[in-house]
């Protein structure tokens, strides 16, 4: 048995190889640590004292765990755990295996999911996390493997410490854009946050946002999810509400070239939010005079979408309607390898695609975003 | 289609699997209370390694707050999507008419027989006294 256990079999395995040959920039995957102790040699004493005696705070009650159901343990795949140990996404040699070279993966953009610096309660605690693991991504990660790319996660909530983030690390090739988390203390569009926008658009660095980070309130905006069902629906719904706040609040206004890459929340929804913005804009667009052009205009502009996870509709070329109105050149394919629901790169579009939709979609288009040779 | 030798019975006792390579198929040979099922190791849906995932029963409602739990050990759960398959039919819960898994015929012959031939055993040093699942690919 191969060690990844995706490999296809049977008849159509020609077939297979010779598209699996697409090259892929995989704009979702997930490294991790192996013990929380891997922060240690990047803090200062005084922070490894704290992580080890309070450990991570976040403004939700739940320590060292998430408040919804999950479906797999680690969220992965159960064939992703590596066989020498330590969590899925832990062992550099075992996602090259069952990642990198399985797929013919080109380039892969790195998301840590935890632990996360910006929605630490102790802000301090949370710019010296993000800091360690910057380096931590930096030695352990897109040194030893040059098709991976990191991003500089930056304490977002404190915009100065964040700006100094990036400034430290931005012209670093390894680190190609900035992230932050997308549950926050008030919608990314908002003024506290745009230091860090002048900051990503002077350094041409996109700033990818995956869905993660608690604030407190429920990621529904409807109360608290019963089901995990719900949940994985409602990462969607945040998303959106992220991408109205930044064209609502004028971000893409003031930071006209600022790139941003909305990971992980599908994108058949898209056409439907911009839809409605754009009759809502032309009905009060004296409410918000700083918007010149119809919201969906930045959305096709100044916003990128990644693929995972891939909608199915019934009718598979439904796909195609909505990909047409979105622009080809908006979605970026992403894996999101090693969660339980990783697209396959062979797999997970069921609509026709010509050649050139192709290269876009699975490279083409993340090339030109991350200005990748 | 031949007749492929993969197992003596005692290698795969009730509950238990095997997955091995059988004419460059990866299949996954199952033991679900005594009888034995063989499936493509590959979920139809993305190309999971279906035959690594779960046994586990089927859970279904009759209304909200009542649920049912049957067919213990007899779905197969993707290990990836978590799509679930009926062992015995190979088909998805989901959409079982038009999502199956490929299911292949298996039988146990006394040793003597497969001595006899003809099967395709190469692996195998055959002894009369054991049985063997025999899988036609």
């Amino acid at each position: 048995m191969s060690p990844d256990g995706g490999r296809a079999v049977g008849a159509p395995v020609l077939e297979r190889q010779s598209r699996s040959r697409l090259r892929v920039i995989d704009c979702d995957v997930h490294h991790a640590l192996r013990s929380p102790k891997d922060l240690h040699p990047y803090l200062s004493r005084r922070w490894r004292e704290h992580l080890d005696t309070y450990g991570h705070r976040h403004p939700v009650p739940f320590v060292g765990s998430s408040p919804y159901p999950k479906v797999a343990p680690a969220l992965s795949r159960t064939d992703s755990w590596p066989p020498d140990g330590g969590p899925p996404g832990s062992d550099l040699a075992f996602l090259r295996a069952q990642l990198l070279d399985r797929y013919n993966i080109e380039y892969g953009m790195l998301h840590l999911l935890t632990p996360q610096g910006m929605d630490q309660r102790n802000q301090e605690f949370g710019t010296a996390i993000c800091r360690a693991v910057n380096e931590w991504q930096y030695e352990n990660w897109t040194q030893k493997e040059r098709r991976l790319k990191a991003a500089i996660v930056v304490p977002g909530e404190d915009a100065e410490a964040a700006v100094a983030e990036i400034e430290h690390w931005a012209g670093n090739p390894d680190f190609v854009q900035i992230s932050m988390v997308t549950h926050t203390i008030e919608p990314l569009g908002r003024r506290r946050y745009w230091p860090i926008y002048e900051a990503a658009s002077r350094h041409g660095l996109p700033v990818g946002l995956h869905t993660s980070g608690f604030n407190g309130h429920a990621i529904s905006g409807a109360g608290w999810p019963s089901y995990y069902v719900e949940e994985q629906h409602e990462v969607a719904l945040s998303q959106q509400a992220v991408v109205i706040s930044l064209v609502c609040e004028g971000v893409f206004e003031l930071f006209p070239s600022l790139k941003v890459v909305i990971v992980e929340a599908g994108f058949a929804w898209v056409p439907s939010v911009a839809w409605r913005l754009d009759r809502q804009w032309a009905r009060m667009r004296e409410e918000v005079p700083h918007l010149t052009r119809p919201p969906s205009e930045y959305i096709r502009k100044n916003l990128w979408f990644t693929t995972q996870p891939v909608d199915e509709p019934e009718r598979p070329e439904d796909l195609r309607a909505v990909l047409d109105w979105l622009g080809w050149d908006r979605v970026l394919f992403a894996t999101d390898y090693p969660h339980w629901d990783m697209d396959n790169p062979e797999f997970a579009f069921k609509c026709r695609m010509t050649d050139a939709e192709r290269r876009m979609v699975y490279s083409g288009n993340a090339r030109a975003v991350y200005g990748l040779a | 289609m031949a007749r492929h030798v993969v197992a003596t019975v005692t290698e795969i006792p009730p509950g238990a699997r095997k997955l091995l390579t059988v004419a460059g198929r990866e299949i996954g040979v199952f033991n679900i209370g005594g009888e034995y099922f063989a499936l493509l190791n590959r979920c139809p849906h993305q190309g999971g390694a279906l035959c690594k995932g779960p046994l586990v029963g089927l859970v279904t409602s009759r209304e909200p707050g009542r649920f049912d739990y049957s067919r213990r050990g007899e779905m197969l759960k993707c290990p990836w999507h978590g799509w679930e398959y009926d062992v015995r039919t190979g088909q998805s819960w989901c959409d079982p008419d038009d999502v199956k898994v490929r299911l292949y015929k298996v039988s146990v012959e006394p040793g003597e027989a497969v001595a006899r031939g003809p099967f395709v055993a190469e692996t195998f040093a055959v002894s009369v006294e054991q049985d063997y699942i025999v899988v036609e690919v």
